[in-house]
């Protein structure tokens, strides 16, 4: 039993969700009697992977190779798939990044697995993990035991993990170089780029009105924004609704958006799914309007009315108008 | 251009759902079911690149009977023609082998793309795409935006997290992941759904395409009720009343107005 957590740079920066899956891969290791080991990929990560080397861990993997310069999912899953086979663990983890969805898959399946993909939380039984994720959209968990003996593989959903708990300590570095060759690699990566110009910064924002599928139509926009204008709030808003064009992109929370941390977050007829909750769980005070009493958001929510919003909220504005006063 | 689309019909988004006596699964004697949100916008990019480029758009759906219906809208929707894999038990397929399912249908078809939703809305694994490209020996990417087709290669737009978007290049046959929202859904029209009645659905079973749900590698133990992690007040009352009550705590007890 061993367990490895591969985690995610780019250009030399570290994804900071490696250090929640660095901080889980060192908890079940400890949880297991056993222990854990660490691997990043890419060239040029040779200060990435000293850094590693004064965690708590068996060994560091310093995954390095020209062809893995630029991410593609050819070269990661080969390359990984070989660190695997020289390096043995029981159980791979890594951060449920779009990056990792894109290569994860591929991986386990050119070994004959299935990864547990979006893990929440996991507990031990009999010596063996048992890992929690979501269904339907954050409104029901289950609990998933592998059937297979190691290499097994799960990613961990942004927050899932503390990145502050990541025990100190010693490791030796190993450099691993996989065998790739430029011809087994079919998609060619072009440069990344950005469109909206991000003219709202919600990150720095006290509190967020924000608004989900519930609001039915663009027309009904106005209804939150009153809301929003009596609490001296920003108006955000969950995919579907930038998705349609009814608010400009920039003023989407989530995982494709931005991720904000407001004193007080108010959701308005927003479900809570997963690529929602992971932009703003971080929020001091939660509130979730919403008419379904079993909708996720509830479940991280500090006051919640569950009603009609387009009741709830004209009511609500003028109640803030008047408490204000 | 040969276009398969994989589409997967689910519990709707509204369900009230409640997890069965068994804890293996949801009740879903009651409920009604749709098109899997993400597959819809895979069906749509599927039919634009036809008006675009010419060809067919194929529907393949794994399911049981039920299942027809999605598989009928899609029709009337444009597909050409349409594989059913009839299979009541979908529940006990894993992702590794609902994924063979697929492959085992599709590989006949030797098709120039591949299109699926991101992920489901049920079981959202989100694997099955990336599994089926690897089954299939196909290259592949995830979470696209948009599609462009020139001669026998494509080029899409990827989305990365925090609004970063990446543009990949690769050779057909391929397979692409598609991203809900990416554009405008179309309707049936009438005459689509008149005309869906006439087009062709190929039936298949696991047993014909030579695959089973046996050996599962990872195995759904319970399925249960998210506990709250934080201590919920909730206010219920008329709104009026819910509101005053709300912004009493915002006030007084949160501080936060």
């Amino acid at each position: 039993m061993s367990i490895l957590a591969i985690l995610e740079q780019r250009e030399g920066q570290w994804n900071k969700m490696s250090f929640e899956t660095l901080a889980a891969a060192q908890q079940l290791a400890k949880e297991l009697g056993t222990t854990a080991s660490a691997a990043v990929v890419g060239r040029g990560i040779g200060a990435l992977a000293n850094e590693l080397a004064s965690k708590q861990l068996e060994k560091v993997y310093a995954v390095e190779h020209d062809l893995l310069k630029d991410y593609t999912p050819d070269a990661y899953a080969a390359a990984l798939r070989q660190l695997v086979e020289a390096a043995k663990p029981t159980l791979v983890l890594f951060p449920h990044t779009y990056q990792v969805r894109d290569f994860l898959p591929k991986l386990a399946t050119g070994l004959d697995r299935v990864a547990v993909s979006d893990v929440v939380g996991h507990r031990v039984e009999n010596g063996k993990p048992v890992f929690v994720r979501q269904l339907f959209q954050g409104k029901v968990n289950v609990d998933i035991r592998f059937a297979t003996d190691g290499p097994n593989f799960a990613s961990l959903q942004a927050g899932a993990y503390r990145a502050d708990l990541v025990a100190e300590g010693t490791a030796p570095v190993e450099a691993f170089a996989p065998q790739l060759d430029a011809g087994q690699i079919r998609t060619k990566p072009l440069e990344l780029f950005r469109e909206s110009a991000r003219a709202v910064d919600l990150g720095a924002a006290e509190i967020i009105v924000s608004v989900g599928r519930g609001i039915k139509e663009a027309e009904n926009i106005p209804i939150v924004q009153k809301l929003a204008d009596a609490l001296g709030a920003e108006l955000a808003a969950s995919r579907p609704i930038c998705d349609a064009g009814w608010l400009p992109m920039e003023r989407q929370v989530g995982s494709s958006g931005q991720t904000v941390a407001p004193k007080l977050y108010l959701a308005v007829g927003i479900s809570g799914a997963i690529q929602h909750l992971v932009g703003m769980k971080g929020s001091r005070t939660v509130v979730a309007i919403n008419k379904d009493p079993n909708a996720p958001i509830f479940e991280i929510a500090d006051y919640a009315i569950v009603g009609d919003l387009f009741q709830v909220v004209p009511e609500l504005t003028a109640a803030v108008v008047k408490a204000k006063g | 251009m040969k276009i398969v689309v994989a589409i997967k019909q689910v519990p709707a988004r509204d369900s009230q759902l409640r997890v069965a006596s068994s804890g293996k699964w949801i009740e879903d004697a009651d409920l009604s079911y749709e098109i899997n949100e993400p597959d819809a916008y895979a069906l749509e990019a599927g039919l634009q690149l036809k008006e675009k480029h010419g060809g067919e758009v194929i529907a393949l759906c794994a399911g049981p009977a039920r299942a027809a219906t999605t598989i009928r809208e899609a029709l009337a929707k444009g597909a050409d023609r349409a594989i059913h894999i009839e299979e009541e038990d979908l529940g006990s397929y894993d992702p590794l082998a609902a994924s063979r399912l697929l492959a085992a249908a599709l590989k006949p078809e030797s098709p120039d793309l591949v299109l699926t939703g991101l992920q489901s809305d049920d079981l959202g694994y989100g694997q099955t795409g990336v599994i089926l490209a690897e089954l299939l020996g196909l290259p592949h990417a995830t979470i696209i935006m948009h599609v462009d087709a020139e001669g026998g290669a494509i080029k899409v737009k990827r989305e990365l997290e925090s609004g970063w978007f990446q543009n990949v290049e690769m050779p057909l046959p391929a397979l692409l992941t598609i991203q809900s929202g990416i554009s405008k859904l179309r309707y049936a029209t009438l005459m689509g759904i008149k005309k869906a009645k006439t087009k062709e659905i190929k039936r298949l079973t696991a047993g014909e395409l030579g695959v089973s749900a046996a050996n599962a590698r990872i195995t759904l133990d319970r399925v249960y009720a998210p506990e709250r992690t934080k201590q919920t007040q909730i206010f219920d009352g008329p709104a009026k009343e819910a509101a005053a009550q709300l912004v009493e705590k915002l006030k007084f007890e949160a501080r936060v107005i």
